[in-house]
């Protein structure tokens, strides 16, 4: 029996190539926009001819072998730190209550943009910060605050902090997704009766197979801190700044020979992800020859309480810096004068939020719809793929994934700059379907990956059942599938409106700030050192996805209250 | 219905285009206000500051109640990125309906782009109905922009002098130093309590030309463009200075503020112990909002300080020049010159003459309370003119080869 050709396969049949158009076009075209330039062909500037000028004024520019250098380690280093907590975290942790008491902090956490948690723990950190402030003079004696170089060091120590402690939550909810595929219970109970400890029982048994799952997800992650913009600005060193922070300074100069420097370092950009992957598959080697060694040597690591409290320790620090800079923030937003080493204000005023609500609509009615519009077609091009995938009867392969995960592999600056010029020629800059189509192409990614599994995993016999009624699959859609299954697309939507409001770059580039966010304004604030507004516009950037979160949560509570097995 | 709906929109769309390929003519200042109403105004404007940003909103109000006009502010963290954009507009070959109609502006992006044609032209700021109030007799600067002559490419938006601020709780007002020799000599003293923003900043670029200015033989040279031959020599002294500075100044020089906030930050936290503004009243706007105690109080240098004026221009390319103009004509009113000079609300000293004003509003101005941190005029000192914006280029590239990469 062949299944009925009915509307909505039709419609599922375009799900799969829009979405590959939506995620590879923008990616490839710009990747183009950028490369041509930065070998000299830029018709618009007068570059008629191929040449390699614009990586010779490239290496001319002091420090750039630095910048280069700084953006290779941080984002290395930070992947590094944070894929190791999460690993021996798992490995200590993976089915306890504690776990389950880290796992409910997750959500909260990925909510916070990258900006605001930047914020947060400068304010924190910093010689004159919160915790300077708590403990001095007291502990410290110290009546000023001391001469150090925490933030914006130049080894870029505090970026990779600021770093860490966002991809850490990240990266272990992509574990968490994939957990359930390894058996965790029975694997524990093997490495367990044959005398391993906790770690060494999940790291020799588990790991592999789970790190099989995320491994693309660590290459986000990558390639993300190896290109960052918003936190190296506000955590990142100054002399020199990495690469990524020097790009966006030569694309806005005013000598349009920039241009082509900027293009050219755009490719050095995609040059230093390209090695930081590289050396990272060097690194999973040596791991996993280690691993095996040990394992080969019969190490059971039996006494491994301190690693795992460790790890544990870790992983809530991380929880609670974000949290701690938040508070920080929060009481920034409504300080009077407030000096050092006080440890609270000396007066509160809501001045800040009541100079800055009236400024605020505009940037936040942007965040609103862009956020609501790039997460509502993400939202039906997924549910129309996960739908087509069923009437092939074929799940993603390994190359559509990697599709999935272009974007977010290539470095942003690498083709929001070719994509910036391609707009603007088409006279697409600076309006909102654009701005809407650039969130999209950052959007789509995580509102697959979030729903796509749970998707998957959903009981085909309810489906069948429908149809041995009679019922057409609109039909069966609208009344099975999606009222069962609101809780993970609420949840998807939830992430796909957070990964919209933190855009920086591709706000601040194809809005061309016309259509400022409350990122964008957050961003260009933090440039200004104005705490108590930053404090502002953080607390709302934050506030933002938590709603998005809170939905998600309250809405199948009330829509499921009288059904008992619908409730999580 | 339909039909008729899109006939109007057609012809809106004609008439628009034609007003927007006609360019408008300040003499005929009634029909301008008469083509303004309705428009919208991008203006990009430096939003590092608060009380700024305020400040335009409160315009913007204004503008949309007495004029019909939307005014947008369009936070830049740096001038120069919307001179980048007006530049990369007209390479994309986008000469009319620009994406900004004003630009806050001087020095050395006026020179630039008056330099490449970006500017609206032939002059109108001195056609502007307010502009019989400005102080052009006494105010050099406001016709001089950093030695290039305005040709009233630029209408005026208030005036800027180097002033530096400490807090007198902290430290005293007779340690504080009278040159920038002396600051040198209180920093061998005071190691770690000096900084200033990292150049390119412009209060960073304007404390080296201080430092230029004070440390070179002949200041004439400095009118003129930089000559290549002779650069080396003229900029030894300044960068000596620097050199020696550095290791004496916060995180040793290792780290800079990025900008004037940044830095005023840290003498809130105690972290510096003197800093600087191109606003005189910056401190006494800083205590208003509760940002630096109410201790702080300014100085000058009595050999003088770097002095300017700041501006308001309209890119040749602006899709709205009618607007732009009443926008700029606003700005230069008596009332919003008062309220922009109150610190209170920002404390940018005013580009008028208080002697051309009628007496309602001169009292406007009288009435200021000007603040305790508040220098009065008399009180600023000389003013030392700014040179050339070829220095700031050169300096400010020899600057990071020399101390922007980490050593």
């Amino acid at each position: 029996m062949t299944p009925r050709r009915d509307g909505l396969a039709l419609i599922a049949r375009f799900g799969p190539p829009l979405t590959i158009a939506i995620l590879a076009g923008p990616v490839v075209a710009g990747l183009l926009g950028t490369v041509l330039p930065a070998f000299g062909y830029l018709p618009a500037l007068g570059g008629t001819a191929f040449g390699l000028d614009a990586f010779k004024s490239l290496l001319a520019m002091p420090g750039i072998g630095r910048s280069a250098l700084l953006s290779l380690a941080t984002g290395l280093a930070s992947a590094v730190l944070s894929l190791a907590i999460v690993m021996v975290f798992l490995a200590g942790w993976a089915g306890t209550r504690s776990f389950a008491r880290v796992r409910s902090m997750i959500s909260p956490l990925l909510s916070v943009p990258h900006a605001a948690a930047a914020f947060g723990l400068t304010f924190l950190i910093a010689p004159s910060g919160l915790l300077a402030r708590l403990v001095s003079p007291g502990l410290t004696g110290w009546e000023r605050p001391p001469d150090l170089l925490i933030v914006n060091d130049p080894n870029g120590l505090a970026l990779i902090a600021g770093l860490v402690v966002k991809e850490v939550p990240f990266l272990l909810l992509i574990a968490l997704a994939a957990l359930p595929q390894i058996k965790l219970v029975e694997t524990r109970a093997l490495a367990a009766s044959l005398g391993y400890g906790r770690i060494a029982g999940f790291l020799y048994l588990a790991w592999p197979q789970l790190y099989g799952r995320i491994r693309l997800a660590v290459f986000a992650v990558i390639a993300f801190a190896a290109s960052v913009v918003d936190v190296a600005l506000i955590l990142g060193p100054t002399t020199p700044a990495t690469l990524s922070v020097r790009l966006v300074g030569w694309m806005n100069d005013p000598n349009l020979s920039m241009r082509f420097v900027a293009a050219a370092g755009a490719v050095l950009q995609l040059g230093v992800v390209v090695a930081a992957l590289g050396l990272w598959l060097v690194l999973e080697r040596v791991f996993a020859a280690l691993r095996n060694a040990m394992a080969a040597r019969g190490l059971r690591l039996r006494r491994d309480a301190g690693i795992r409290h460790a790890a544990l320790g870790l992983m809530t620090a991380s929880g609670i810096i974000v949290g701690a800079g938040l508070v920080a923030l929060g009481l920034w937003s409504v300080a009077g004068l407030w000096q050092f080493p006080d440890p609270l204000p000396s007066a509160f005023t809501l001045r800040a939020w009541t100079s800055a609500l009236p400024r605020i609509a505009a940037p936040l009615g942007t965040t609103l719809w862009a956020g609501a519009l790039s997460t509502l077609i993400a939202l039906v091009l997924t549910l129309l793929c996960l739908l087509r995938e069923r009437d092939t009867g074929r799940t993603v392969g390994k190359g559509a994934l990697a599709l999935i995960y272009l974007p977010l592999v290539v470095p942003q600056i690498a083709f929001l700059f070719g994509l910036q010029f391609l707009f603007l020629s088409f006279d697409f800059v600076a309006r909102f379907p654009a701005l809407v189509l650039a969130h999209l192409v950052f959007v789509l990614p995580y509102v697959f990956l979030s729903l796509s599994d749970t998707w998957r995993a959903f009981d085909p016999r309810y489906e069948a059942i429908a149809a041995g009624l009679g019922k057409s699959r609109w039909r069966t859609l609208i009344a099975i599938r999606l009222p069962m299954m609101v809780r993970p697309i609420l949840t998807a939507a939830a992430v796909g409106f957070a990964v919209s409001v933190a855009q920086y770059l591709p706000t601040l580039l194809i809005g061309a700030g016309r259509l400022p966010t409350i990122t964008t304004e957050a961003v260009a604030l933090a440039a200004g050192g104005a705490r108590r507004t930053i404090g502002v516009y953080a607390f709302l950037q934050m506030l933002l996805p938590a709603v998005g979160f809170a939905i998600a949560i309250l809405v199948p509570a009330l829509l499921f209250r009288q059904r008992r097995a619908m409730q999580a | 219905m339909i039909g008729r709906f899109l006939a109007a929109a057609t012809l809106g769309a004609v008439f628009g285009a034609n007003a927007a390929l006609a360019n408008p003519d300040p003499a005929d200042w009634d029909s301008v206000k008469e083509a303004a109403r309705g428009q919208t105004v991008y203006f990009n404007a430096w939003g590092g500051s608060e009380n700024i940003n305020s400040y335009l909103e409160w315009a913007a109000g204004e503008l949309r109640a007495h004029h019909g006009i939307e005014l947008v502010h369009v936070k830049l963290d740096d001038t120069t990125s919307a001179v980048a954009s007006v530049v990369a507009e007209k390479a994309a070959g986008r000469t009319e309906g620009g994406t900004i109609d004003l630009i806050w502006i001087n020095g050395e992006n006026f020179a630039s782009m008056k330099e490449q044609d970006l500017l609206f032209s032939p002059g109108w700021a001195e056609s502007l109905p307010n502009w019989r109030y400005v102080d052009f007799e006494n105010q050099s600067t406001i016709r001089t922009d950093f030695t290039v002559p305005v040709e009233g490419l630029e209408s005026p938006w208030g005036m800027a002098k180097l002033v530096f601020f400490h807090d007198e709780a902290e430290t005293p007002a007779d340690t504080m130093p009278d040159s920038a020799d002396e600051l040198l000599g209180w920093a061998r003293e005071n190691p770690g309590r000096f900084t200033y923003p990292q150049p390119p900043d412009f209060i960073g670029s304007s404390f080296i030309k201080q430092i230029l200015s004070e440390q070179v033989a002949d200041r004439s040279v400095l009118l003129e463009p930089v000559d290549d031959a002779t650069f080396e020599d003229i900029a030894a002294p300044v960068f000596a200075y620097l050199d020696e500075l550095h290791p004496l100044m916060w995180r040793q020089g290792r780290a800079y503020p990025q900008n004037y906030p940044a830095m005023k930050q840290l003498l809130a936290d105690n972290e510096v112990d003197i800093t600087f503004a191109f606003n005189p009243a910056e401190a006494s706007a800083a205590i208003a909002n509760g940002e630096l105690p109410d201790t702080v109080r300014s100085f000058t240098f009595s050999g003088g300080t770097l002095a300017n004026t700041h501006f308001v221009s309209i890119p040749y390319n602006s899709s709205a020049k009618e607007g732009a103009l009443v926008t700029a004509d606003f700005l230069l009113s008596p009332q919003a010159q008062a309220r922009k000079q109150d610190p209170a609300i920002w404390g940018d000293p005013t580009v008028l003459s208080l002697e051309k004003l009628d007496g309602e509003d001169r009292a406007r101005f009288e009435a200021l309370d000007l603040g305790v941190a508040t220098l009065a005029p008399d009180e600023l000192g000389p003013a030392i003119d700014e040179p050339h914006p070829s220095w700031m280029d050169r300096l400010e590239a020899e600057w990071r080869k020399r101390y922007g990469v980490a050593n």
